[in-house]
């Protein structure tokens, strides 16, 4: 499927990251993998993270939590509340990442039906450029010190080879 | 600076169309300001102001060299954007990539009616 690429979209002047992907699937299934534990422990984040936490009461109003772990174990934890639940259309939710708990970021995730799938959309806005630009480094952290742990294994090979 | 100033400022500077044109012409190899104005229907002093900012975001590096006036990138600063975008494309990448094969599974388990997953009955689907 053509359509199942990555798109990012980071604008410079904004607070807002949208993220955009085809999934195979009908969009009730979708909801259900984007707002159930046992589903979510089975995706959400990369490979070497583990959902350590994951507690949802799936009700406007209502909370999440999820914890990743690292096999270090370093914890990366989220949670926030639903706003919204528009089964399954509409999805919307605060999100906070507790190592900078005051800059709270709105999510809304649609989902549109298309031939063969779902087309979901998720769009964060967060309170300023600066705390989209914190927070999404510090959330990701894990996965950048991964990068440059593969760039120091790289540039230490490199060094053994040349020398 | 810390990283979310630096990012910021760097944002800020790659806004902008033709300085993203230069930052692009760059990546082939230093140049010096005219060969650099020559594809925009610009004057050398507008380019050199597109330069200044550039430089002040610590994306180039300008050095003179006899009567030229040369332009390079300053790679470190790229890298930081990359590896900023990067974790985060990354971490979606590769959800999205378990979720295909997540769900590839629970449809075909589905269609075989797989007594364990009882909330995906046909009727909701």
């Amino acid at each position: 499927m053509s359509t199942a690429t990555l798109e990012l979209d980071i604008p410079a002047g904004s607070p807002v990251i949208t993220v955009r992907r085809f999934v195979q699937a009908p969009p009730q299934l979708v909801f259900e993998v984007l707002t159930q534990c046992r589903h979510l422990r089975r995706w959400w984040g990369p490979r070497r993270l583990e959902l350590a936490v994951c507690e949802i009461d799936l009700r406007v109003g209502g909370g999440y939590r999820m914890v990743h772990r690292d096999a270090d174990g370093s914890e990366f934890a989220f949670r926030g509340e639903y706003r919204e639940l528009d089964p399954p259309h509409r999805l919307v939710q605060t999100f906070v990442y507790e190592g900078a708990p005051d800059d709270q970021a709105l999510e809304t995730t649609t989902l549109e039906p298309v031939p063969g799938g779902t087309v979901m959309v998720g769009t964060s806005l967060f309170s300023s450029v600066e705390a989209r630009d914190a927070q999404v480094a510090s959330g990701m952290e894990g996965g950048m010190r991964e990068s440059y742990e593969r760039l120091d294994e790289l540039v230490a090979g490199l060094a053994a080879t040349a020398g | 600076m810390d990283s979310a100033a630096v990012l910021d400022r760097t944002f800020a500077a790659l806004a902008d169309p033709t300085r993203r044109a230069i930052v692009a012409r760059l990546a082939y190899g230093e140049a010096g300001v005219l060969e650099l104005a020559e594809p925009f229907a610009m004057s050398q002093p507008a380019v050199s102001k597109h330069l200044k900012v550039l430089e002040s975001a610590g994306l180039i590096q300008r050095r003179r060299d006899a009567q030229r006036r040369l332009c390079r990138l300053a790679p470190e600063r790229l890298k930081l954007v990359s590896d900023w975008a990067g974790g985060y494309r990354e971490f979606w990448e590769e959800s999205f990539s378990r979720l295909d094969d997540y769900l590839d599974d629970l449809q075909s388990q589905d269609d075989r009616h797989d007594p364990t997953r009882p909330d995906m009955s046909p009727k909701e689907r």
